[in-house]
């Protein structure tokens, strides 16, 4: 099948980016790298940045771009802990968690398209509302609160031991399966697709491009939301402060993958493969004593790097 | 070609341009003379507009020569032929709203030293070109945001003045204008001839040509047709047909196969409708087993009453039956449901999803879907199926509309369509920039729609094509749709006559 030899080609770049540095670390510190706990360590780093790129890959397969996910995450453990300290049930405060940000998401979607603006400009305005809002939930304090079973959630070492990764590594690699989905083969998933593309071909075919849109960035704060439950599972506090900057990061997981940032391609697939390049680099240059301003480099650099190709591969297609 | 006498300012000799299959100009003369007003005219598409992007450095000829002031002309890129002394006054305007009249006025040349203004030899500079101009209204300081368009002209006839132009192009000038504005514009034009200017004005307005054109050049498919003077005797009545004619000139051939089909009952109903701007008036009723074509100038509005039948464009007032429903406003997603179904002019842009997979562009508006969960195997079928039956060259199913060549991307747009299955056909401009082959094609599938009972409504640019295929034809000039009238009553040049006199 032509098509799916296409979306392997497609993914076939992150993927080996990501062999690269898996065995670059694993040469470089066999002992320490390859140690059952490390790997584990990695598949629990991985958790919050990669459920915030698979909301995110829709938001930018469709042409945008949301630059609250961050704050989502920090209003999220925030509302998290909240609920817990009320004596909610853990579930409920997940969902509370989730809500929370499905509710800054919904907002996202609205003011785009019923004001007309930038995804840009929109999420960055709702970036410093979500964070002042959290600050103010939390008093601007951290918020303590009984985890429960929550932080079994992002044990390094699970238990039963049969698990081998956290559970929310496994949560996380359930719902990026069904959200590549929705994304590949429902009619949401093509028209989130065709907006990216383009936004008049998709006007012209019918696609309702606003109510679609709302439902992307609602879909990406959901996810933001439950990235934020995981991040409070991790640190059993909720935390205002937290996870700032983390929207750059689901951002270049998601652009590493191979997703356009114009818009229009690009999969879940290769979101998680960016997800997980990002926090082996991470780890393997904690484990080989390189400073972190070299890290910090070196990923600069990759994301330049990944769009770069995105770039060049575009006039080689259209030729072929 | 003979020298040029000390009076040409201007000389393009043998032009040729080629767009992949398509060749745009074929080898075109024009000189323009010194102080002279040289009207450049012909049909759309008959290659007005590559020329201007030559002269201006916007395009690269294949073949040919320019001369400028009897020296050897190529400009390297538009600020290139500014420098030389070639200045293009743009139908859509090229100004920075932002900025003032004086600022837009020297724009790219701003006079100075290492990056900081001269402010005294701008405003100088600025003075100069305005002192030409000579109109109150313009004032330097103000920005070009608050100028009315035809005070915006004149900042663009006054940037082309302070860079000291020898050749001023103007494009469709009068066309946003008002008759106060229009005269103003004349009385520029006037001054600029005494100055020894050459300009070349392109116009569709044949009238407005004949007031203040002293010679023009016809152009037809990409060849000059004739170059004469402009009857100074103002009762010269040959004139305007005999520009039409050379305009014209081909008769119809045998490449609109038609299919037999005849009217049924009336499927699309326009009363009185009206967009935002254009158009301003449109009436129509429009019948199963019929194509009705729109004729008119580009700009008159065609595209705009499509785009508001179909919902793209606001209406602003008037009634639209479709089928059994009668209501003014809808949207796209509406239209389709109600079978309606527009094949957009702008292919590149809107018409298809470049980057997207030929299944996707093909089952776009009517995914083969169950629960919101899509088939592939059925999308495979329905996209093989219209290729097949379209004659679509093309490698899989998978493969990104954009490698696609243009006439076979067109071929996926109206792929849609048939796919959609609707009744009612709005289709813009379908044979832009096509080859011939495929155009036929295009022509033989819009019969056999007409003969399975589908409505068409069919704008074109191109005449022959409306009087091959159509069963009635309408002209619509500058936002009013005229009656539509059997195709029987029409000929080109009643056609060219009805879309160029509601002149200026």
């Amino acid at each position: 099948m032509p098509a799916i030899s296409r979306s392997l080609s497609r993914v076939a770049g992150p993927v080996m980016g990501l062999a690269g540095v898996v065995v670059l670390f694993a040469v470089l510190r066999p002992e320490t790298f390859l140690s059952v706990y490390n790997l584990q360590t990695i598949a629990a780093q991985t958790v919050i940045v990669g459920l915030g790129a698979i909301g995110m890959t829709f938001v930018i397969v469709s042409g945008g771009i949301d630059l609250s996910a961050g704050s989502a995450i920090a209003l999220s453990s925030v509302v998290t802990a909240l609920a817990l300290r009320e004596g909610a049930a853990p579930s409920a405060a997940m969902a509370g968690g989730a809500a929370a940000g499905l509710a800054l998401g919904i907002l996202n979607g609205v003011l785009i398209t019923r004001l007309r603006l930038a995804p840009f400009i929109v999420t960055l305005g709702t970036m410093g509302m979500a964070r002042g809002f959290a600050k103010y939930l939390a008093e601007e304090q951290k918020i303590d609160a009984p985890a429960a079973w929550l932080t079994a959630i992002m044990a390094k070492s699970p238990s039963p031991e049969w698990l081998l990764v956290a559970p929310g590594t496994w949560a996380m690699a359930i719902v990026a399966a069904m959200m590549a989905f929705v994304l590949g083969r429902t009619v949401f998933g093509i028209h989130t697709y065709a907006i990216g593309s383009s936004e008049a071909t998709a006007r012209l075919c019918g696609v309702r491009v606003p109510r679609t849109k709302i439902i992307i960035y609602a879909l990406a704060g959901f996810f933001a939301g439950l990235a934020g439950v995981m991040q409070f599972a991790r640190i059993t506090v909720g935390d205002p402060t937290t996870a700032i900057g983390k929207e750059l990061d689901i951002i270049a997981a998601v652009v590493i993958g191979g997703t356009s940032l114009s818009g229009g391609t690009g999969g879940i697939g290769g979101s998680l493969v960016g997800a997980f390049f990002m926090s082996v680099l991470a780890n393997g240059c904690t484990l080989t004593g390189v400073p972190n301003y070299v890290q910090e480099i070196v990923i600069g650099a990759i994301i330049v790097a990944a769009v770069a190709i995105d770039r060049l591969r575009q006039p080689l297609e259209a030729g072929s | 070609m003979p020298p040029a006498g000390h009076d040409v300012v201007l000389q393009m000799i043998g032009i040729e341009k080629r767009f992949g299959p398509v060749q745009a100009l074929r080898g075109v003369d024009l000189d323009v003379r010194r102080g002279e007003v040289h009207a450049l005219v012909g049909e759309n598409g008959a290659g007005k507009s590559t020329l201007m992007k030559i002269l201006s450095g916007a395009l690269v000829a294949d073949a040919g020569e320019m001369r400028l002031d009897d020296a050897r002309y190529a400009p390297a890129d538009p600020l290139d032929a500014r420098r030389r002394g070639v200045a293009m006054i743009y139908q859509e305007l090229s100004l920075a709203p932002h900025l003032t009249v004086a600022e837009n006025i020297v724009l790219g040349r701003e006079p100075g030293r290492m990056g900081v203004v001269d402010r005294r030899a701008m405003q100088a500079a600025v003075a100069r070109a305005l002192a030409w101009i000579d109109d109150e209204d313009l004032r330097p300081d103000v920005p070009v945001a608050t100028l009315a368009p035809g005070a915006r002209q004149l900042v663009e006839v006054a940037r082309a003045l302070a860079g000291d132009a020898r050749v001023v192009v103007m494009d469709e000038p009068t066309s946003s204008l008002s008759g106060r504005e229009t005269a103003r514009l004349f009385a520029v034009i006037e001054r600029l001839r005494a100055r020894g200017v050459g300009i070349v004005y392109i116009s569709h307005f044949l009238e407005e040509v004949r007031r203040v054109a002293q010679r023009y050049t016809v152009l037809r498919d990409g060849r000059t047709v004739d170059t004469r003077d402009v009857p100074v005797d103002d009762s010269d009545e040959a004139f305007v047909p005999r520009v039409i004619e050379a305009m014209a000139g081909r008769s119809l051939d045998a490449a609109y196969p038609r299919v037999a089909h005849t009217a049924g009952e009336v499927v699309l109903a326009i009363e009185d409708l009206a967009g935002v701007r254009r158009p301003t008036s449109a009436t129509l009723a429009l019948r199963r087993g019929e194509i009705v074509g729109i004729a008119g100038l580009v700009g008159a509005g065609r595209t705009e009453m499509l785009r508001a039948l179909f919902g793209l464009d606001p209406v602003r007032s008037g009634r639209v039956r479709l089928g059994a429903r009668t209501r003014s406003g809808a949207t796209p997603h509406e239209r389709l449901a109600e079978g309606m179904g527009l094949l957009s002019e702008d292919r590149a842009g809107e018409g298809l999803a470049q980057g997207l997979s030929i299944a996707d562009n093909v089952t776009l508006s009517r995914p083969p879907a169950r629960l919101g969960l899509i088939s592939r195997r059925e999308r495979q079928r329905v996209t093989m199926a219209q290729a097949g039956r379209l004659a679509l060259r093309y490698r899989d199913a998978g493969q990104a509309v954009r490698e696609l060549s243009g006439g076979n991307q067109q071929k996926v747009a109206i792929a849609r369509l048939l796919h959609h299955d609707v009744d009612v056909l709005l289709v813009d401009e379908p044979t832009r920039g096509i080859d011939v082959a495929t155009k036929a094609e295009i022509y033989r599938l819009l019969g056999e729609l007409a003969a399975n009972g589908k409505a068409i409504l069919f704008v074109s640019s191109y005449l022959p094509e409306l009087l091959g295929v159509c069963d009635r034809i309408a002209v619509m000039t500058r936002g009013r749709l005229g009656p539509a009238r059997p195709v029987g009553e029409w000929t080109e040049a009643a056609l060219l006559e009805a879309a160029t006199v509601g002149a200026a």
